[in-house]
């Protein structure tokens, strides 16, 4: 009997998806006994019309990592679907948007200014952008165009699972390989992880009052941390109330508090939203200054709380107020 | 919406209002049995508590196509709660901030304290907040953020003249 066939792709992301898979150390080697990967642009030498001469269904699995912010992602990814039973969306960028997906807080127009212009590093006097087509002595050049919103996987194709995390945690990895290795997958549309929140597993979670109150917000490197004592009772903006387990605490064990990479859990829509809401009311003071005052250190509450999730908000982005004309 | 694209209709703000069982809603019944007239922008919602108010509630009626939002709750020190309206008050702090930031003009999102018997304060604060969002006009989210609602919407209404078409 043949192996299931798999392939990995990587979209708008940082590579540490891929470094993730590496992770998986010696258990490599009983996934690549099991499963023949057919397709890795990071690691093996097949290209792109290798997976166009695919038959369709022909891969058991794509793992695709990576916001969509590109034709050429577009492309790819619809290819893949095409080529593959089922699509895992891999880590915070193809289940959220990411980091990546920040970049909805601006415009193409601005992106591109600040990459090409404005950065004090960059000296560009003919002013340059990067063009789709371009007509060299060679003949004719193109590239990839970017799109004004970074979107996630699930917004451009069909998905049937995703694995949450940035990068997804080791065991998740595990126990979603075994899963599909062994046909034993919850139904279609599951985020592959546990459906509780973080501080169920956290190694804090002993020290966490009962009701935690808050006279002000203070950001990492302005307290000396307790190592043992729940980071969200001495004052940190810990996401851990409201961000899905699965990490162990991989961040919180290290005491910095928890950014919300695994996303919310099932039943919350909008991750920061809800994340804003758990942080905010446990605010100590009523009075309305005092409230604006020990929120303050709360700097960039779209960063803070959309860190990974503003294309999968329910605003997608920052909208572009209207310019009167003329202003 | 309007048939005659040659007249527009002039734009009529959309306010969803998230009011409290316990004071607002109260005054706003108290507005009504009164017959004070004000705006008829506004759909209310009735929660229990200000303090029920989850921001995706806000964000939800403002991606289903709301110009903006008001909430309505009791008195600093009122809340049939103790404390619900003062968590309101916290998540509003830093919900308007995000809000801001995210693009959203800070006038398309109220909070009010209105006590049961300020029927009057509901009036001017509904009216009040329908000029100031008529004057913002339309709000209008990214694009793709409604184009499914049309083509589901549009898809529904050729469903609908097929089935009609079939049964004349």
């Amino acid at each position: 009997m043949s192996k299931p066939k798999v392939a990995f792709y990587w979209c708008a992301s940082c590579g540490g998806c891929e470094e993730a898979v590496v992770d998986l150390a010696e258990d490599i080697l009983g996934v690549v006994s099991a499963v023949d990967i057919m397709f890795w642009p990071v690691a093996l030498d097949f290209k792109r019309h290798d997976v166009e001469a695919m038959p369709d269904g022909s891969l058991a699995v794509s793992f695709i990592n990576g916001a969509v912010r590109s034709s050429e992602q577009h492309e790819m990814v619809e290819m893949l679907r095409k080529k593959s039973q089922a699509v895992i969306a891999f880590g915070s960028c193809a289940h959220m948007g990411g980091i990546p997906g920040l970049a909805n807080m601006f415009g193409r127009k601005e992106l591109l200014a600040n990459s090409y212009f404005d950065v004090p590093s960059v000296i560009n006097d003919q002013k340059v952008l990067p063009q789709t087509t371009f007509d060299a002595p060679e003949g004719k050049l193109t590239l990839p165009e970017m799109w004004e919103t970074v979107k996630t996987l699930d917004q451009v194709i069909d998905v049937d699972y995703y694995l949450p995390g940035c990068p997804p945690p080791v065991k998740i990895i595990k126990e979603a390989l075994n899963a599909i290795l062994t046909g034993q997958l919850p139904p279609k549309g599951a985020v592959l992880a546990p459906d509780e929140a973080l501080c169920d597993e956290c190694p804090r979670r002993d020290t966490k009052p009962d009701k935690i109150i808050i006279s002000k917000f203070v950001r990492p490197h302005q307290i000396l941390m307790d190592h043992e004592k729940c980071l969200l009772a001495q004052g940190l903006v810990c996401l851990g109330p409201v961000t899905r387990k699965g990490c162990e605490g991989s961040c919180t064990k290290a005491s910095m508090p928890c950014t919300g990479c695994m996303g919310p859990t099932s039943r919350v829509v909008d991750f920061g939203g809800k994340a804003l809401s758990a942080i905010a009311s446990i605010v100590d003071a009523k009075d309305e200054r005092e409230i604006e005052a020990a929120l303050m250190e709360v700097v960039d509450p779209v960063g803070t709380f959309y860190r990974y999730s503003l294309p999968t908000s329910l605003l997608h982005r920052r909208y572009v107020q209207t310019v009167k004309e003329g202003e | 919406m309007s048939e005659n694209k040659s007249t527009p209709k002039p734009f009529e703000p959309r306010i969803v209002a998230f009011f409290c069982n316990w004071c607002t809603y109260t005054a706003a019944d108290l507005a009504g049995t009164a017959r004070m007239r004000y705006a008829p922008n506004v759909r209310v919602v009735r929660i229990m508590c200000s303090g029920r108010l989850d921001p995706q509630f806000v964000l939800t009626a403002l991606r289903e196509g709301a110009d903006g939002v008001l909430i309505g709750g009791c008195h600093p020190g009122d809340c049939h709660y103790q404390e619900g309206n003062y968590k309101a008050l916290r998540r509003f702090s830093l919900f308007k901030r995000m809000l801001n930031d995210l693009g959203i003009e800070p006038a398309r999102v109220r909070l009010e304290w209105i006590a049961a018997s300020e029927g009057d304060k509901v009036q001017r604060v509904i009216n009040e907040m329908t000029e100031a969002v008529r004057a913002l006009g339309p709000l209008k989210l990214e694009p793709r953020a409604l184009e499914g609602l049309e083509a589901s919407l549009s898809e529904k209404a050729a469903e609908l003249v097929l089935t009609q078409g079939e049964t004349s």
